[in-house]
């Protein structure tokens, strides 16, 4: 330790006032960009704000964009332990995507419905785990670099679906590459079905089932990176491979493991938007939430706790941005995609700007070294 | 006092309007590619504002950045109160609203729903197609008239049927003209960023023009700008797309196979406004004038009398149902 310094500051400090700092610090530059093009930023914020928590339907599309970004968030995160940055959490969700389908469309009428959803959790993330175990394969056993192969095997996965969809699972004679409905026994009850049950009513959105699968991962990653032995092991490797080397933990093996639980996590993104959503096959039905995983990882410190909040914001950021194009058409859809940028910026790539400054200000000096 | 006097003129004006006109809200929902995309969205986009000058009517729209967005959007313009905007049409640009527009209209089956390049069977629902394979034909028959070497391009955008759709015509309408002509075809991708590529666009032009090609078909959406301008740099030619492109390279742009995406968008506007409005499938095609080649004084020097000639003798034809064009996606 160093002698007669300052010490840590709280934990606190650093789990809520530093990402809320970033995240007003954010807020304040976008209502300026706002104004700049005539709007009030007031306005805008409140749209923002009732539009993504203000009425039931709204909670209810936030929430959903929130269990995407959960688990994609988690697979970045579990990658992050053990030192690999996984890019490719998009293209793991779109095969996982396709797993996921191809179980509903083989069982959906043959099975009851408890069973197809065991078989498609565990379709949607063995194709993910399988699409992430190349890449890690690869560095594990070749040295290529996990950040490059996967950003390739985003495009090989788009290039793969494309293929799927425009001359596999079509149905013939029609447009849009999509394959047919499920059967209706396959489809995920919604929030409103779920809570209806036991006789609560809300409105109707595309919340479901899969909320819940979403956090039970996260309390299931949490548990297993900090409180297993592969999940120390795992953290290990990611601190540093000689340390792990030296103590008997093959990097390999970790690394191909990391990198698989990483894709099984991101292709359980199929089991909301294929299962949940939209009750067929479809192209680019992932949008992105890959890629908003990594923004979710960093943001929320690759705790599971913080990645729920993170991806609670970014849902909402989410949300609000659509009611923004609604409420608001003055400001155009690349506005929006502005605001979210800079909070993207704010709580990702500018997160040391605040940090030090605030750490100083609340940490405990320690007692000066005798 | 002038000013009051004219108000109250103005409120009075405002007043005799009949009311159904003034509680008639149109809607239109834009796809990913987004209004201004200087292709497809953005003649729907011109059709929207084509009625918002005449009629003075102003319209709701909104632009889909994901697939959820789709049913989000649908429910939102249709929906009266609760958050609703109580759209009484509400079109939907492009064949990938088609499976969402099928549940959100039996939500809502007093609103009226318009889909782009897509059939929906439902009560309420106009859907709106284009026999682009006959409007490619045409492009394709040019292409091979202007071009010296027997070879001619083909840039597909994404590799989806619709776009094998445009491809085919216009194979069949060079070798309509010349039974050796050799027909090039690339597609710019599988994703839908293929859309909005214009540098990967060029490099496939030019890798064209390089095996040979003296004309190239851009149906690629903003990738095709890319095209356009390659065979303008290379000084060879090219045919536009949807919009009517031919004044984006005077002299280098062939012609363009336009798809009347802003008539259809206006028609269906009118017509509800009208209480003409119908559902069913509506197949735009040369017929209907949906679909043709463009001819205006920036290409009537690349378009001679002799070509224009054969070119509408194989409209009258394709009309008349002596030439059949082969339709891809029909199965």
């Amino acid at each position: 330790m160093t002698s007669g310094g300052v010490g840590k500051a709280p934990a606190w400090v650093d789990l809520a006032l530093v990402p809320l700092v970033n995240l007003v610090a954010a807020l304040i530059v976008s209502g300026i960009v706002v104004a700049a093009v005539g709007q009030s930023p007031l306005q805008a914020l409140e749209v923002l704000v009732t539009g993504s928590f203000g009425y039931g339907e709204a909670i209810g599309y936030t929430l959903y964009y929130t269990t995407n970004f959960i688990f994609t968030g988690l697979a970045v995160a579990v990658a992050f332990h053990a030192g690999l940055f996984n890019i490719g959490g998009e293209g793991q969700a779109y095969i996982g995507g396709l797993g996921v389908g191809i179980a509903c469309l083989a069982l959906g009428g043959i099975l009851p419905f408890p069973l197809i959803f065991l078989v498609a959790i565990a379709m949607g993330a063995a194709f993910g785990a399988g699409w992430a175990y190349i890449p890690g394969w690869l560095q594990a056993k070749r040295g290529s670099h996990v950040v490059i192969t996967t950003i390739m095997f985003n495009f090989i996965a788009a290039a793969l679906m494309t293929y799927i969809m425009v001359y596999v699972l079509i149905v013939p004679g029609q447009q849009s590459p999509e394959s047919r409905g499920f059967d209706p026994s396959t489809f995920l009850p919604t929030a409103k079905q779920m809570l209806g049950w036991i006789g609560i009513e809300i409105a109707a959105s595309p919340l479901n089932l899969s909320f819940l699968v979403a956090l039970v991962a996260a309390a299931a990653v949490w548990v297993f990176i900090w409180y297993t032995h592969l999940g120390y092991e795992l953290r290990v490797v990611g601190k540093s491979e000689r340390a792990a080397v030296y103590s008997g933990i093959s990097p390999d093996r970790h690394i191909i493991l990391a990198m698989a639980i990483s894709g099984g996590l991101a292709g359980l993104v199929g089991l909301n938007e294929i299962m949940g959503v939209q009750h067929r096959l479809l192209l680019n039905f992932t949008g992105g939430v890959g890629f908003v995983g990594i923004a979710v990882a960093l943001m929320g410190r690759s705790h599971p706790f913080g990645i729920c909040l993170a991806a609670l914001l970014f849902g909402a950021l989410y949300q609000g941005g659509s009611e923004l194009a609604f409420s608001m058409p003055q400001l155009s859809k690349e506005m929006v995609v502005v605001i979210q940028g800079l909070v993207i910026l704010f709580c990702g790539a500018l997160e040391h700007m605040f940090r030090p400054r605030l750490e100083r200000l609340f940490a405990k000096p320690l007692p000066a070294k005798a | 006092m002038i000013r009051k006097l004219v108000l109250a003129s103005l409120m009075a004006a405002g007043l005799a309007l009949p009311a159904a006109a003034q509680n008639f809200k149109p809607a239109v929902i834009f796809d990913m590619g987004g209004k201004f995309d200087k292709s497809f969205n953005e003649a729907a986009y011109n059709g929207a504002e084509r009625f918002k000058k005449e009629t003075g009517i102003s319209y709701l729209e909104f632009e889909v950045t994901n697939e959820a967005q789709r049913t989000q959007a649908m429910q939102r313009m249709a929906r009266t109160g609760g958050g609703g905007m109580g759209a009484s049409i509400v079109v939907c640009i492009g064949f990938a609203f088609g499976t969402t527009l099928e549940a959100v209209s039996k939500e809502f089956p007093n609103t009226k729903f318009v889909i782009i390049d897509s059939v929906v069977n439902q009560p309420n629902v106009q859907s709106v197609v284009f026999r682009e394979h006959e409007g490619s034909f045409l492009v394709g028959m040019a292409a091979a008239m202007a071009s010296k070497t027997s070879k001619v391009g083909f840039v597909g955008g994404m590799d989806i049927p619709l776009i094998r759709k445009f491809h085919k015509g216009y194979e069949e309408g060079a070798m309509h003209v010349n039974k050796n002509v050799r027909v090039l075809m690339n597609m710019t991708g599988t994703t839908p960023a293929a859309w909005n590529d214009p540098t990967k666009g060029g490099e496939l032009a030019r890798s064209q023009f390089s095996s040979g090609a003296d004309v190239i078909y851009a149906a690629a959406g903003a990738t095709g700008l890319g095209v356009l301008q390659a065979a303008k740099d290379a000084g060879k030619l090219s045919i536009g797309v949807d919009s009517n492109q031919n004044h984006l390279h005077p002299g280098s742009v062939l012609t363009s196979m336009v798809k009347r995406v802003d008539v259809a968008v206006y028609n269906a506007f009118k017509s509800a406004q009208t209480n003409t409005w119908k559902p069913g499938v509506q197949s735009l095609g040369l017929k209907e004038d949906g679909v043709g080649y463009a001819l205006d004084s920036n290409n009537e020097k690349l378009i001679t009398a002799d070509m224009k000639a054969k070119l509408d003798a194989a409209k009258a034809d394709i009309i008349a149902g002596k030439i059949k064009v082969t339709d891809v996606t029909a199965k």
